[in-house]
């Protein structure tokens, strides 16, 4: 079946480039009727709406989605634009994949791209009193016009909704989100379950939630319009600070995503210290995760044997690294520095010392009956809403969703391993508590595997001073902590990059808290909000 | 019958999953605990090598660092961290050489993502172990690099 | 054994010989209510130092360890520090009723923490209904957590407050029928009558298995009462960030903190008292020698001795269980702990009806 032919079918005039997948640009007025086409169709299913972007190209504004279809694996991108910087209208697609609805009030902050049938245009990131659309090429950053505003941010119910009408016009109509009689309480920006300054509003019955109003932007850095005025090799700085606790495979990715780019072959030694080090990442991000689920479930001991464990990883990540968190490791073509010689000890140690505290772990507290009901049968998230959402990782996983990238696309050395995909089908909270448990111990599994076959080479190749990518867009992602990282480049043959943007892996996770915990008890918000596990620096960015 | 059969159970197990965990936490309450007691132990602690703690200016006996002032590390820096001053002087022989007047490094606004160090074609700074970093105000996070009165490493 | 009466009639009998028997028993009462107030801070002192050096050994720390040897000048320090602190007014408050919750807190704890029999002779209230009245006057400490909740002018504390009430109200019927089995088997609501019958064995020996599903139950509808964890779901840190005291500062937040604290305390006691046998030291019959050596322990080191064991018991519980959720905390209560209670009662009684107990 060809793709480019069944696009040709609904859309005569969409136009075509092919660089690694097929991008098909289409008119703004075919866009709905394509993507609903694109999703629907037998032979397609473009079930997953894998990175929603939006673009500036000078003349004109628009966005690109990358779909991927569960059932039959295949790829696409399909690309929109409009030309009017005024008032730049364009279809949502929020109906078709429910993860375009947080994603299109992302473009329409940056942008201003107001989306006609969305059901929420409110800012996503920025305050409502923002001047501009700062990802805009004309934006102007002076200071005057959006100084720092010494006022709190008024609290608005309300949002708009555009729609079309017959005679071609658009008129706007007035949603309420809560009203006035309704008990709603903020569950964050400073709250101690949120793990972050992240925002819920939570309109509540009693103790029964009615609906969740998410409200992110508290840390938002604007990393994406950052890394536009940065070279390649300063961009990678960033990335360590968007999910920390996924630093080295967001990085992975990026340098990934460059190196593509540029053509590189990345020599084999790299590409087991980088899937090594991957892994132990995932490791030290699952048990935090466990901490935080133990400590959000009350249960603090547990929460300290997580860290006095996670201890160890970020030792041998100082020892190679030289940083805990922080890690800055991976560089363009290599990593910044050879293992350390007491790394492969201290790695062997390591992995033997897990599995039995893992077990000790289990009899305090997921054996314990009060964990069980608190996780078990809460929140569930189905798959069809996983795959709509583009819930990626072990949320994803728990919901019987197999959307592993070691597996569907293996990069590193993931190839050469054997691991299990850890899949889940209950789709509740103790599944994706699950998930992450068995996980570790896979984790363990793959470094085992690498651990003593670490192939000599160099650990870096040479590039050129100044690094430019040819004129293009490259996507690549990896498995991170959490999900699919993704990271997009569109280049246009600068030393900085003309729009790079970073699939999040924490906003479709929040964003299907207000659909998994809506009926549920306060308890069970926190804990669905502890087992979702997102990180807000990356959902914010 | 089912019912109450049920219920006897699941009051059974839960007791007995509440009492494993009890054993649990009574065995991790007599083991050896794994607080580090800074800065009690700051005689012996030892930071990894490759600790990334404050960018330094290795200096040697005689007052000679090795920077000659070409900017690469301040042009590379995504941060404005660093802010290289120079000045012109003429040496004995006459030549016109651009020498280090200050190296102003602001801790503050550090990402440690190592470019500068990677980047110097002279090896002149380095990151050491440092890192009891607190201050009280934010100009105390300026650091010149630089010591007073050296100069360039003569080759 | 030494019996504090001696003591105590021996003042009563010098103050007596100088002034009116009236003026005598309000010095009396003077000097027992401050006695009464030293002891209870000193406690909380001890109680809230224990619990942080006990909740650290369980979480792989060392705990407070620099203040003083061993960190044991840290809680007065930190009482201290809680003594000078502002106590900050609130805009929108209810005032009378958020100065007033603390007190009512307070007043509850102390009165509930007077009725427990510390040693031989020495016991503060101590009349013929004393088990009723110290289940009377620990309820009113819910009162207090409601107007708190109440007058905050705060959503999260109003939740807080709903969940205790909730709570409170349930859990106490089954401390008072874990109680009420002791009370079937010795026939009287007198504290130091409860500890007195204990003297060859105590009650959770002597009771067969209905004593000792009681001590259970009790315990943990006991630890429920005082909110602690996992019930301490009123002043959950993740879901409602501090619960009802949310608003408090300085002493006030002070009064909510100690008086959590001394109530476990009470609880501990009560439980000492009613089940491990007080202050009565452990007598085994037939064995005259071993009761003899057991004797010449004093009383007071045998009741706090019990009661720091189920206070360790207490934290050693709270320290390793998750948080229940409202609807399993009540879930409990309803459909275990009181049915299971009510049978125990009734078996209770046909033991003592045929006379079966030792």
């Amino acid at each position: 079946m060809n793709i480019k032919e069944k696009i040709i079918q609904i859309v005569p005039d969409a136009q075509f480039s092919e660089q690694e997948i097929l991008i098909a640009t289409v008119p703004a007025e075919h866009f709905h009727t394509l993507a609903e086409r694109l999703h629907s169709d037998e032979d397609m299913q473009f079930d997953f709406l894998q990175c929603m972007t939006g673009m500036d190209w000078g003349e004109s504004l628009g966005v690109i989605c990358h779909l991927v279809s569960t059932v039959h694996g295949h790829r696409v991108a399909i690309k929109t634009m409009t030309g009017d910087r005024e008032n730049p209208e364009l279809p949502t697609i929020s109906d078709i994949w429910k993860a375009a609805e947080l994603n299109e009030r992302e473009i329409y902050d940056f942008f201003g791209i107001r989306f006609i049938n969305h059901p929420d245009m409110r800012r996503l990131y920025l305050r409502s009193d923002w001047v501009g659309y700062p990802l805009r090429k004309d934006y102007n950053s002076d200071e005057s016009i959006n100084p720092l505003r010494m006022t709190n941010e008024e609290t608005i119910d309300t949002t708009e909704t555009l729609h079309l009408t017959s005679d071609g016009k658009i008129e706007s109509e007035e949603n309420v989100i809560f009203d006035e009689k309704e008990y709603v309480i903020n569950v964050g920006p400073q709250h101690p379950a949120t793990h972050g300054v992240l925002r819920f509003r939570v309109s509540l019955a009693g103790e029964t939630v009615k609906k969740i109003d998410v409200n992110c932007g508290y840390i938002h850095r604007g990393i994406e319009k950052l890394c536009e005025g940065l070279t390649y090799p300063q961009t990678l700085a960033f990335t360590d600070r968007l999910d920390y606790l996924a630093a080295h495979q967001n990085r992975h990715a990026l340098c990934m995503c460059i190196e593509k780019g540029m053509g590189i072959e990345v020599p084999e030694r790299v590409q087991y210290i980088r899937t090594i080090m991957d892994e132990l990442q995932r490791i030290d991000s699952h048990l935090l995760f466990f901490s935080c689920l133990c400590m959000d479930l009350g249960a603090l001991t547990a929460f300290f044997y997580g860290f006095r464990d996670r201890e160890k990883i970020l030792d041998i990540f100082e020892e190679t690294c030289g940083g805990r968190l922080i890690l800055n490791y991976n560089t363009i073509g290599g990593v910044q520095d050879d293992i350390h010689p007491n790394f492969v000890k201290r790695v062997k140690d390591f992995i033997a010392y897990l599995p039995p505290v893992l077990e000790e772990y289990h009899s305090l507290f997921t054996g314990n009956i009060i964990a069980q009901q608190r996780l078990k049968g809460i929140g569930v998230l189905s798959r069809e809403d996983a795959i709509s959402f583009g819930v990626t990782g072990a949320s994803g996983r728990a919901s019987g969703w197999a959307n592993d990238v070691r597996k569907r696309t293996p990069y590193g050395v993931y190839d050469k391993v054997d691991f299990k995909e850890i899949v889940y089908t209950e789709g509740d909270s103790f599944a994706r508590y699950m998930v992450r448990m068995d996980e570790i111990l896979e984790s363990i599994h793959i470094i085992e595997q690498l651990i003593d076959n670490i192939p000599e080479g160099p650990f870096q190749v040479k590039t050129k001073p100044i690094i430019r990518i040819p004129e293009g867009s490259y996507y690549a992602s990896t498995e991170a902590s959490r999900g699919e990282f993704g990271v997009y480049i569109e280049s246009q043959g600068e030393k900085s990059p003309y729009r790079m943007k970073f699939r999040s892996t924490g906003l479709p996770l929040v964003s299907v808290v207000d659909t998994i915990a809506s009926g549920g008890k306060i308890a069970d918000l926190i804990a669905i909000g502890a087992t979702l596990d997102y990180v807000v620096p990356d959902i914010d960015r | 019958m089912n019912g109450f059969n049920k219920y006897i159970s699941s009051l059974y197990n839960g007791i007995v999953s509440l009492l494993t965990g009890m054993k649990t936490s009574i065995t991790v309450f007599f083991r050896k605990k794994t607080t580090e007691q800074y800065p009690e132990n700051r005689a012996t602690l030892k930071m990894f090598d490759r600790f990334r703690g404050t960018l330094s200016m290795p200096h040697d006996e005689q007052n000679h660092h090795k920077c000659v002032a070409c900017g690469i590390c301040q042009m590379n820096c995504p941060n404005g961290t660093i802010r290289i001053e120079s000045e012109i002087i003429t040496d004995e022989e006459g030549k016109k050489k651009k020498v280090l007047k200050r190296y102003m490094y602001d801790l503050g606004s550090c990402l440690f993502c190592q470019l500068c160090v990677n980047t110097c074609p002279h090896d002149a700074i380095k990151f050491d172990n440092t890192f009891e970093h607190a201050v009280y105000t934010r100009e105390k996070l300026i650091h010149q690099l630089n010591h007073e009165n050296s100069t360039v490493e003569n080759k | 054994m030494f019996d504090f009466r001696i003591v105590t009639s021996w003042i009563h009998q010098m103050l007596t010989s100088y002034m009116s028997e009236g003026w005598a028993l309000l010095i009396e009462c003077v000097a027992i209510g401050i006695g009464i107030l030293l002891m209870y801070a000193f406690l909380a002192i001890v109680l809230i130092y224990m619990e942080r050096k006990i909740c650290a050994f369980f979480q792989c720390r060392l705990g407070p360890n620099r203040v003083g040897p061993f960190g044991s000048i840290q809680v007065f320090a930190d009482v201290f520090k809680m003594l000078i602190k502002e106590i900050i007014t609130i805009k929108h408050v209810d005032k009378f009723l958020f100065a007033l919750a603390p007190y009512m807190v307070i007043i509850a704890s102390i009165l509930a923490f007077s009725c427990l029999p510390i040693a031989k002779g020495l016991e503060v209230l101590d009349f013929n209904i004393g088990v009723f009245f110290l289940m009377a006057v620990s309820s009113i400490g819910v009162l207090g957590i409601l107007m708190a909740g109440w007058s905050s002018n705060n959503k999260f504390s109003l939740i807080g407050a709903m969940r205790s009430g909730a709570q409170i109200i349930s859990y106490e019927l089954s401390v008072g029928l874990s109680i009420l089995t002791i009370v079937v088997l010795t026939g009287t609501l007198q504290f130091s009558e409860i500890v007195e019958a204990q003297a060859d064995g105590w009650f959770l020996f002597k009771g067969h298995i209905p004593a000792f599903i009681a001590f259970v139950v009790f315990l943990i509808a006991g630890n429920a009462e005082t909110n602690r964890g996992p019930f301490d779901l009123p002043e959950a840190e993740s879901e409602l960030t501090a619960g009802y005291h949310t608003e408090y500062s300085g002493m006030h937040f002070g009064f909510f903190y100690v008086a959590e604290f001394l109530n476990m305390f009470t609880v501990a006691g009560v439980a000492a008292s009613v089940f491990l046998g007080g202050w009565m030291p452990l007598h085994i019959p037939g064995l005259d020698a071993f009761n003899a050596i057991m004797d010449y322990i004093p009383s007071i080191i045998w009741f706090f001795g019990k009661t720091f064991f189920v206070v360790f018991l207490l934290m050693w519980i709270k320290w390793t269980f998750p948080r229940l959720r409202i609807d399993q905390l009540l879930t409990l209560e309803w459909k275990y702990l009181l049915p299971i209670n009510l049978a125990n009662l009734l078996l209770m009684v046909l033991i003592v009806v045929f006379g079966l107990h030792f």
